[in-house]
């Protein structure tokens, strides 16, 4: 996939992060380290993710890969190899 | 008519500041309806009113500070209202009904008594912080436009509506007093806790290979909205305990044990800002796992987002505290007073098990029981928790 594909899926991940968790600085994340633990994200939060992401990306998540979703260079990696459009 | 009185929203809180209204003269309101917004120590809550009536008077202006007890609105009891045609506070309670025969022009109505408060605020969704950062700089919720769930303002909206409109922000933030608000409310609560409540404390082991395979294998075949959270399932086990176990579901009050029928179960959240909230999840017992993953979600995004109400603020009849993903393998609660107890969960982990004597590895959790002697004893306790591990090991029946 294209770079500008990977441009646009961290743009949009970022969005849905600062609706989540609007107290998160997305300029201070390290893209490489645990969101999670960054953004103080529970199990409530990964769900509005995991939703937010299927109702705008098109991507169903399954459980099993909620892990893929740790960092945020994993998560768009995992993502955009799955965009629809893609 | 009644007045309405500012609502206790925790046995240490002394005062609270009306946000907004609802309501305004001549509105009618149901039993349940949400009446206005109320900024506590615990951030905003909307507070319900328990009647049905016409409201008659607002006697508290948004922005003004009130003592718990105070009168903020004069209401007419559904009862009384058909017979009093004239909504006039000093009127007399009840006007009595003028006799079939006497053909008499009903009495003019009054100019409705609107004019005489501030329209009704638009109902604005804004965490507390924002609430406060709104006040301090004087800026009108309503003209912010806000960007957080379901368009709440936070507190980066108002800083950005602020430097629109000119308004000077001073370089470095004081400390946010919202959380000091919170902070302070907390250490008055649990101080109180571990002055009055002699805690006794339990802890056990549960097998969760059982419910997670079930979660799992109803999860896959739904979407993402659709999924149950695993937090539902121990959610539904205590509160079922807790039916079996009438001696940790209730309030320690005034020297004795009052027992609730009805499980409310209070749910620990922590909020990103600072500090902790545990609003009830009503009858929690009664709920499907779908319906109390509902109300998890809603009950975490409201608590977050400054909109819980007043109900959910006092009615929890005990404590579960669940660490999720993250966070450590045990924790041992402080009893949010008047409850008598806490059941803490521990973060899942994959752990060696012995099953009928063979060594494997399951995911397990530690439960713990944080139980008001007073109350209960640690016999009775153990029961409990042994009952809500049996009751996870069933999880289809939850």
């Amino acid at each position: 996939m294209s770079a500008s594909t990977e441009v646009a899926v961290r743009t949009k991940l970022l969005e849905m992060l600062r609706r989540i968790a609007p107290e998160i600085d997305p300029a201070t994340l390290d893209p490489r380290e645990s969101l999670r633990a960054q953004a103080d994200l529970d199990s409530v939060s990964i769900m509005e993710l995991v939703v937010a992401i299927h109702r705008e990306l098109g991507i169903d998540v399954p459980e099993t890969d909620y892990r893929e979703l740790d960092t945020l260079d994993g998560a768009v990696r995992y993502l955009a190899a799955r965009l629809p459009w893609g | 008519m009644v007045d309405y009185l500012m609502p206790s929203l925790g046995a240490d809180m002394k005062d609270g500041r009306v946000v907004e209204w609802h309501v305004h003269p001549g509105h009618t309101v149901h039993r349940g309806d949400v009446v206005g917004v109320v900024d506590t120590e615990k951030g905003a809550i909307e507070i319900e009113i328990w009647e049905d009536g016409v409201v008659r008077e607002i006697l508290v202006e948004p922005g003004r500070k009130v003592l718990v007890g105070e009168p903020l609105f004069r209401y007419q009891r559904e009862a009384e209202a058909p017979v009093e045609p004239v909504a006039r506070a000093e009127a007399p309670p009840v006007v009595p009904p003028a006799p079939a025969e006497r053909r008499e022009p009903a009495p003019p109505t009054p100019p409705p008594l609107a004019a005489a408060v501030p329209a009704p605020a638009e109902s604005v969704r804004a965490s507390p912080a924002a609430r406060q950062r709104a006040r301090e700089l004087g800026i009108d919720l309503t003209a912010v436009q806000g960007s957080g769930p379901e368009g709440a303002v936070v507190v980066e909206d108002v800083l950005r509506h602020a430097e629109g409109v000119g308004k000077r922000v001073p370089g470095k933030l004081p400390p946010t007093t919202a959380a000091e608000g919170m902070r302070a409310a907390i250490a008055a609560a649990m101080s109180r806790s571990k002055r009055e409540i002699p805690h006794y404390y339990l802890g056990t082991t549960v097998s969760l290979q059982k419910a997670t395979d079930w979660l799992a294998a109803l999860n896959r075949a739904r979407t993402p909205d659709t999924r149950v959270l695993p937090v539902a399932l121990t959610l539904k086990a205590v509160a079922l305990a807790a039916r079996e176990f009438p001696e940790m579901n209730g309030h320690w009050i005034d020297g004795a044990f009052r027992h609730s029928e009805r499980v409310h179960a209070g749910l620990a959240i922590s909020l990103r800002t600072g500090g902790l909230i545990a609003p009830a999840i009503h009858d929690a017992d009664q709920k499907t796992l779908d319906a109390l993953t509902t109300s998890v979600t809603d009950l975490v995004q409201r608590a977050r987002s400054g909109r819980l109400r007043s109900s959910e603020i006092t009615d929890a009849t005990l404590t579960v505290s669940s660490l999720g993903d993250r966070g450590v393998d045990r924790l041992y609660g402080v009893i949010y007073p008047p409850q008598v107890a806490l059941v803490g969960v521990g973060r899942p982990a994959h752990r060696p098990w012995v099953v009928e004597g063979a060594l494997v590895v399951h995911p397990v959790i530690e439960i713990t029981l944080s139980g008001d002697h007073r109350a209960s004893d640690g016999h009775r306790g153990a029961l409990f928790l042994e009952r809500i591990g049996d009751l996870l090991q069933r999880p289809e029946e939850l």
